[in-house]
């Protein structure tokens, strides 16, 4: 922490003006290796899974029944072996990775949405609508959530569109509390007061003043939401009530190599491996995130 | 300490009734009937079956009847399990879950709190790091990709264990079931005593007891531990939650006839009365759990006031 603060010392001395909030987080997240080592890991994977699939030797949906449950091998092309359609999982563990990846951030951006423009909403309402719309959150809280969507995936059937939005729908409550905490002390503070002032409407204020100011703790909240719903998405397609064929993703990946388990470990190894990885990259990225950002540390 | 009971377990009704509009309104919006797969049945029989059902009431009254019959502990008839009510599969079911389940909590609670406070009364020290890294991999890998790599390693290659199945729930039989459903949560619990237990080892009250020569691991045992304790008991009703989702992974790994097999049965086979009712016994289980987390909470922190 000495050395830290020594550094933050010296870059202050060479450069005097405009080191703000962000250039601030930067400089300090730039120091912590394991999120700087997540974060390149992280982009390796996401660029892999985005190109991979297009350059492999074999499609991840190409099914040849002369090479059924090949073991890894690297002379035919298959490098992470083939499953029982005799399909290349190098590809496929690849693909799954675009899919799932995918869910995880469209999902995280649908639970930003609400939760931000719920959280700031009843921030700076206040009063009896905070206190209703809460309320709502609390009574919520306490609801199994998983349940509903696996709910909903049986009703209303397994769409992927309707999945990552149930997903996001679900995950919103944190957001939710968090920027409602930030919105509460910021609407005492000089400039939303001048703002008011100067005849600013409501909403205005909300979208142009709250939410900007809030986005250091949300942006921390959203890379720890990513692996959640990767998380889940992987529970519900690993039960079969998620991403169906020919469509994959880790989480079927991982339940059709569990099946295999006894015969066939390079199925369950490498889809798991991708998924937990992934998962420790943005935990570790985010707790970096929270480090560098958290108000509460300056 | 009565009042506040009372106001608890009151503010435990809306939620599941919440539980039990969802889940009703939800199935009552989805598109297709139970009858429509059927063959198509002539308008009179099908008018019967709606009768005998009560499919041609108005849905208020239809809600009406269910939340009657949910009161009564009455979940209908499985669709798919002909001659089963829902009642008999989840009573079928539960005791195994429970003991799954129950044996899972107890295991993150006791094996969480020790390595956290190991780690802790080792701060910085090989342990600590040792522990804390397997919390990370703990929380990193989800259950059900534990599961299968330990089916692996400890059934498949050195046949130890068996690798599926419940039997009669013996040791060896339960042990990989259990031990997969708990890690994750030892890994939170560890993290969570962990930090307590550092706070509370930097508190006066700490150093008063040192100071007056109380031996370290009486001080440890008598004092630090309890204050220690707290964040971890509040934690216990998540986990609750945490470990009834993943038990329903876990019994359909293991191929243990739980409620979770014939949650995801039903599910995949779109036995909407068998779902429901599973997702209501599910909901009541968890505000259950948080309830007893609440009052058990209010009985350790003097702090907690009652009014």
């Amino acid at each position: 922490m000495a050395e830290a603060r020594l550094e933050t010392g010296d870059l202050l001395a060479t450069r005097p003006a405009g080191r703000g909030l962000w250039a601030d987080a930067w400089a300090r997240l730039r120091r912590n290796r394991a999120a700087v080592g997540s974060a390149i890991l992280l982009g390796a994977i996401a660029l892999a899974s985005i190109v991979g699939p297009e350059v492999a030797p074999h499609g991840y949906d190409a099914i040849s029944w002369d090479q059924v449950g090949v073991a890894p091998d690297l002379a035919g092309g298959y490098y992470f072996g083939t499953d029982d359609n005799g399909r290349d999982m190098f590809a496929r563990t690849l693909f799954a990775g675009r899919v799932s990846l995918t869910i995880g951030l469209a999902a995280t951006l649908v639970s930003l949405a609400i939760g931000v423009a719920w959280g700031a909403a009843a921030g700076y309402l206040g009063g009896r609508v905070d206190a209703a719309m809460m309320r709502f959150v609390d009574i919520l809280y306490a609801m199994p959530f998983l349940f509903f969507v696996i709910l909903l995936m049986v009703y209303f059937g397994r769409d992927p569109l309707l999945m990552f939005v149930a997903l996001g729908a679900v995950s919103w409550l944190d957001m939710a509390r968090i920027v409602r905490g930030q919105t509460l002390s910021l609407k005492r503070r000089e400039f939303i007061e001048a703002a008011v002032a100067a005849g600013t409407r409501r909403r205005a204020i909300i979208t142009r003043h709250i939410v900007p100011n809030c986005l250091g703790p949300v942006i921390v909240y959203a890379t720890l939401t990513v692996p959640q719903i990767i998380l889940l998405e992987s529970f519900l397609s690993f039960l079969g009530l998620g991403v169906q064929e020919p469509m994959t993703s880790w989480g079927v990946l991982i339940s059709e190599g569990a099946r295999q388990v006894e015969t066939a470990w390079w199925q369950l190894i490498f889809p798991s491996l991708f998924l937990a990885t992934t998962l420790f990259c943005l935990n570790f990225i985010g707790d970096g995130l929270r480090d560098a950002l958290d108000p509460k540390d300056r | 300490m009565l009042g506040y009971t009372i106001r608890r377990m009151a503010g435990a009704v809306p939620t599941l009734f919440l539980v039990i509009v969802v889940s009703f309104f939800m199935m009552r919006l989805a598109p297709g009937g139970p009858f429509d797969k059927e063959r198509v049945a002539p308008p009179e029989i099908r008018a019967n079956l709606e009768r005998v059902y009560h499919l041609d009431e108005p849905l208020w009254r239809q809600f009406l009847r269910y939340l009657g019959d949910v009161a009564q502990g009455d979940f209908g008839p499985s669709f798919k399990y002909k001659d089963f009510s829902v009642t008999q599969l989840i009573w079928q079911g539960f005791p195994v879950s429970l003991q799954l389940g129950g044996a899972a909590i107890v295991l993150a609670a006791v094996l969480g709190i020790v390595l956290g406070a190991l780690a802790a009364l080792n701060q910085n020290r090989p342990l600590d790091v040792a522990v804390m890294a397997g919390a990370m991999t703990g929380i990193a890998i989800p259950n059900f990709v534990l599961a299968p790599l330990l089916t692996l390693v400890l059934g498949v290659y050195l046949s130890w264990l068996p690798v599926g199945g419940w039997g009669d729930g013996g040791l060896r039989q339960a042990f990989l079931p259990v031990v997969a459903l708990a890690l994750p949560q030892v890994a939170y619990v560890a993290r969570l005593a962990r930090g307590s237990m550092i706070e509370v080892l930097g508190s006066n009250y700490i150093r008063t007891a040192r100071a007056k020569g109380l031996p370290e691991h009486l001080t440890v045992a008598r004092h630090a531990l309890k204050g220690a304790l707290l964040p971890v008991v509040s934690y216990l009703g998540p986990a609750t939650a945490a470990i009834i989702t993943g038990s329903v992974v876990i019994e359909q790994i293991f191929g243990i006839p739980g409620i979770g097999r014939y949650f995801v049965q039903g599910a995949l086979n779109r036995d909407y009365t068998l779902v429901m009712g599973t997702v209501i016994f599910y909901g009541a289980l968890i505000i259950l759990a948080n309830l007893i987390v609440d009052l058990v909470y209010g009985l350790l922190d003097p702090k907690v006031r009652y009014d």
